[in-house]
């Protein structure tokens, strides 16, 4: 135990003595986290809106103007069949749209309630989801407006359609992504790189000569890089909290026990990486290409999953991080409970058990 | 006499360290010079000043006639570089790190063929010369690597611990390459921790602590220090190094 | 374990046996080892001496128990190198050769982590490190990254030695070490052999053969001969002369293109030359011949051989 402990304390030493590491393990988070996220919320300016006016009364006149006497929207009228919508959607030449239907006045006064379409391009989910925030809060205002002077209150429904990416993907979403990236770096890098270091150094081949259990080797490197990466952990989620304003629902309890469970699974690929590879160069390589290309591409943080081709959908299957990244978004985003993300949890687990104990079979008591 | 190499003064200074302080010799044209010193004299940073690859702090040099200071790149293109630490490519073949080499020193595709097929012969590696360096036994790839080095016929060049580790009979082939160099009018500067290979070389330095402690033929130095061999030479003026470690 | 083990054990205390070792790598493409047998007694010091390449790392791995070897057998202090890695592993202290310590680390913080990790403590075995550890002391607050090659060499060893290892295995320690740290090193082999331990230590350096008890000269796989240094330059076949001359490079090829002789190698400022037939008169036959070449200056007489006269000999 006592060798266990002294093992775990070099580690940490090493960790604090190379400028590299550190850097790593502390600038990376804060850099992805404030990278991600003044990258995808970018303030929006005459954002070019299509009115498509149907219904050409005196109401959706009124919102109009108003609309247009704000700064944020260029608006441009075009009459236009849905179709030719739909088109111009698709080639990227519009990015929203707002339609008014026929009879909307008619429907308003007679009805009390009318509805009103919003759709907006939401590949680029922040700015989507920005104009259609805006679109809807000027109907409401005018909704006010108008209701101020009525006896019967009048109701404009409007009816937001995100194209390409209902699930507006991507706004605040990056964040789960950036935990995932970030412990895959830390966790999957780091520990193969410490380790394939003790064969570039010769440490290894005494390491393996002392009596110490090559098991041990592993554990002790594993323990200081698990620690590390849940302070880590509490970093982005306080830069997320206090800096991005994303606020975390769920239990957290629950979300540092998943994240754990993902530490692991992780830990287990570094340490595969690590034996079978015996240059800290290649081990860096393999990590990058192994693990975080795949955790940017196929946990849809950054593209859109359901817009991948079927072959890299199933291929995403079998990445880790992309149950990791459904587990948080439920739980933090969506502030579920276990009772929601069970199922993934348990494929995470299963992957996790068969990475180590393929990792720990791998591992050479010998040199070959 | 022409002279290869001239040093006046030449030092290094990092910081408050001089890693060489004020060396002073020369090298004569066609001559084999070695360059003696314990770990840590101060012989690498000697040497890469004079390669051209780093500039001296103070002092005056010139390698192949031209300035250390402003004529690197005349330097690096009459020099000739090898160093234990292998200079060719494991995963080309032996004819294509000639080839290579030869390309870099700007040689004509006539004359590279004519070399690396001479070289080939000469090194009776003809079965081998598509064969890639990582096959080839630790001592050919040395000879290979010092032949390459040579290939654009430079004025000088500098040998780094060149026969580390290789056996006896490898070793004394491979001074019997340099000989050959040295008769073809190649200056040789070489490094070693062989002291009986020190007796092969014409003249030697032996640095300590930053400074050139000795200079002269073997002979020389042995009579003045009053021993049998280079090895108690060396011995007396290494030990009293106060510094030690590169 | 099995009594008749123990009793083994008891016997074979400190001694390390090879029998018929085979190791080859690449799926049998490269043959390191081919068929090595010695026994190294109980507190000797023994040379392995051969070039790189010549399958000294690959034998002190199967030894530390690092790697399997294809074929044959080997034991380390009385236990198997397969069955009794674990056994091994706690009783042996060696030093690679490529082995750079922690760089980032202190003298202190490797000195301490390696005992621990042996399971024992630096106070425990301090007799057996002191007198070299004492040198490198004052600067045990430094990290290793920033020492001297012959500190860390020393360092390398007081970590290897720390358990007080009932065998050590020493990895070419002198590589690319200067000549009077390399002395240096041997004077402190010499002062650990009396503490009764017993070393195995492999070296390119032909000249450091004659400080070890007995050596094994070993080339490409294959052991050339196992003796004392001395028995082994007396095999020695032929009279051995030294020539010189004042251009002693010159005649190499006139001494190697005379028909006597049989073999000419240079060692420094002289030629170690032999003949064919030993019953003549051959160095003034010889020294005739060049002078008539003109070489008017050369000078022979009758040398001891070295052991690299005899390792050329063997290869």
């Amino acid at each position: 135990m006592k060798q266990f402990l002294v093992f775990v304390k070099k580690e940490f030493y090493h960790v604090f003595r190379d400028r590299r590491t550190l850097l790593i393990l502390f600038g990376l988070p804060i850099m992805q986290i404030l990278l991600f996220g003044f990258a995808l919320t970018n303030e929006m300016k005459n954002a070019k809106v299509v009115v498509v006016d149907y219904a050409h009364d005196i109401a959706s006149q009124q919102i109009i103007t108003k609309i247009e006497a704000s700064s944020y929207f260029s608006i441009e009228k075009a009459v236009m069949s849905y179709e030719d919508m739909h088109k111009a959607f698709k080639q990227g030449k519009i990015k929203c749209a707002i339609i008014f239907p026929p009879n909307f006045n008619e429907d308003l006064t007679h009805a009390q309630k009318a509805s009103v379409q919003v759709i907006a391009d939401a590949s680029d989910p922040n700015t989507a989801k920005t104009i259609a925030n805006y679109l809807t809060a000027y109907i409401g205002d005018y909704q006010q407006s108008i209701n101020a002077t009525m006896q019967l209150p009048m109701v404009i429904q409007p009816e937001v359609r995100m194209l390409y990416n209902p699930d507006l993907n991507g706004s605040m979403n990056f964040i789960p992504g950036v935990i995932a990236l970030v412990l895959m770096i830390i966790c999957v890098t780091l520990t193969s790189v410490s380790i394939v270091k003790e064969k570039e150094m010769g440490t290894m081949e005494i390491l393996l000569v002392s009596p110490f259990k090559p098991i041990y080797v592993i554990l002790s490197k594993a323990v200081p890089y698990l620690a590390l990466s849940l302070i880590n952990l509490v970093v982005i989620l306080l830069l997320s909290v206090f800096v991005m304003n994303v606020p975390i629902r769920g239990n957290v309890f629950l979300l540092f026990a998943e994240c754990t469970l993902f530490v692991i699974s992780a830990l287990s690929f570094g340490l595969l990486v690590s034996s079978f590879t015996n240059s800290q160069q290649a081990a860096m390589l393999i990590s990058m290409m192994g693990m975080m290309l795949p955790t940017i591409l196929f946990t849809g943080f950054i593209f859109p999953l359901e817009n991948m081709p079927l072959p890299l959908q199933v291929i995403s299957n079998i990445i880790p991080s992309k149950w990791f990244y459904i587990i948080v978004k439920a739980v933090m985003l969506k502030g579920l409970g276990f009772g929601t993300v069970w199922k993934e949890t348990c494929i995470l687990l299963g992957m996790t058990a068969v990475l180590l104990t393929i990792s720990l079979k791998k591992f050479k008591i010998r040199l070959q | 006499m022409e002279k290869a190499i001239i040093c006046k003064d030449l030092t290094k200074q990092f910081g408050d360290f001089a890693a060489v302080n004020k060396i002073s010799f020369d090298v004569n044209a066609g001559e084999i010079f070695g360059f003696l010193g314990a770990n840590g004299a101060g012989k690498t940073t000697a040497m890469r000043m004079l390669c051209g690859l780093s500039y001296p702090t103070s002092g005056e040099a010139t390698v192949a006639g031209f300035n250390v200071y402003k004529q690197q790149d005349h330097i690096k293109r009459n020099i000739g570089y090898m160093s234990q630490k292998f200079s060719l490519y494991e995963s080309l073949t032996v004819q294509e790190n000639i080839r290579f080499f030869g390309g870099i020193y700007g040689l004509s595709d006539k004359a590279l063929k004519d070399k690396s097929n001479s070289l080939i012969e000469r090194l009776g590696l003809q079965a081998e010369a598509k064969k890639r360096v990582s096959e080839l036994p630790l001592g050919w790839k040395q000879k290979l690597a010092f032949s390459v080095a040579i290939i654009h016929q430079p004025k000088i060049v500098f040998l780094d611990e060149p026969t580390g580790g290789v056996d006896p009979i490898t070793r004394r082939q491979f001074w019997d390459l340099i000989y050959e160099a040295a008769d073809d009018g190649i200056t040789i500067f070489v490094t070693t921790h062989y002291m009986d290979e020190a007796e092969y070389c014409n003249r030697i330095s032996i640095m300590v602590d930053g400074r050139v402690e000795a200079l002269d033929t073997p002979t020389n130095l042995k009579h003045q220090y009053k021993v049998e061999t280079m090895d108690e030479v060396f011995y007396q003026l290494a030990r009293a190094a106060k510094r030690s470690g590169e | 374990m099995q009594p008749f083990n123990r009793l083994n054990h008891r016997t074979l205390m400190g001694s390390v046996i090879i029998e018929h070792i085979k190791k080859t790598y690449d799926k049998g493409n490269v043959l390191a080892l081919k068929d090595v047998s010695f026994t190294v007694n109980e507190g000797e010091l023994f040379g392995l001496i051969g070039a790189d390449g010549a399958g000294k790392t690959s034998l002190f791995r199967i030894l530390t128990t690092l790697l399997l070897a294809d074929e044959g057998k080997a034991t380390v202090n009385g236990y198997d190198v397969i069955k009794d890695y674990k056994q091994i592993r706690g009783c042996v202290g060696y030093m690679p050769g490529k082995f750079s310590l922690y760089q980032d680390l202190t003298i202190e913080e490797n000195l301490n982590f390696f005992a621990t990790l042996f399971a024992t403590s630096v106070e425990e075995n301090y007799d057996l490190i002191k007198d070299i550890y004492e040198q490198i002391k004052p600067f045990k607050d430094r990290r290793a990254g920033k020492l001297s090659g012959g500190m860390k060499q020393k360092l390398a060893l007081c970590c290897a030695l720390i358990h007080k290892p009932a065998v050590l295995f020493l990895d070419e320690p002198t590589t690319g070490v200067d000549a009077v740290s390399r002395k240096e090193f041997w004077e402190m082999l010499k002062r650990l052999k009396e503490q009764g331990i017993t070393i195995l230590v492999s070296t390119p350096y032909m000249d450091e053969a004659t400080l070890c008890e007995r050596i094994a000269l070993i080339q490409n796989g294959n052991i050339l001969s196992i003796d004392t240094p001395e028995n082994i330059t007396k095999a020695y076949p032929r009279k051995l002369y030294a020539l010189t001359a004042s251009v002693v490079h010159k005649i190499l090829s006139d001494v190697k293109a005379y028909p006597e002789i049989a073999s000419c190698y240079s060692f420094g400022e002289f030629l170690h030359i032999s003949f064919k037939n030993d019953g003549k008169d051959n160095t003034k036959e010889l020294l005739q011949h060049l002078s008539q070449k003109g070489f008017k200056d050369v000078t022979i007489k009758e040398i001891e051989p070295t052991v690299e006269d005899c390792f050329i000999e063997l290869m």
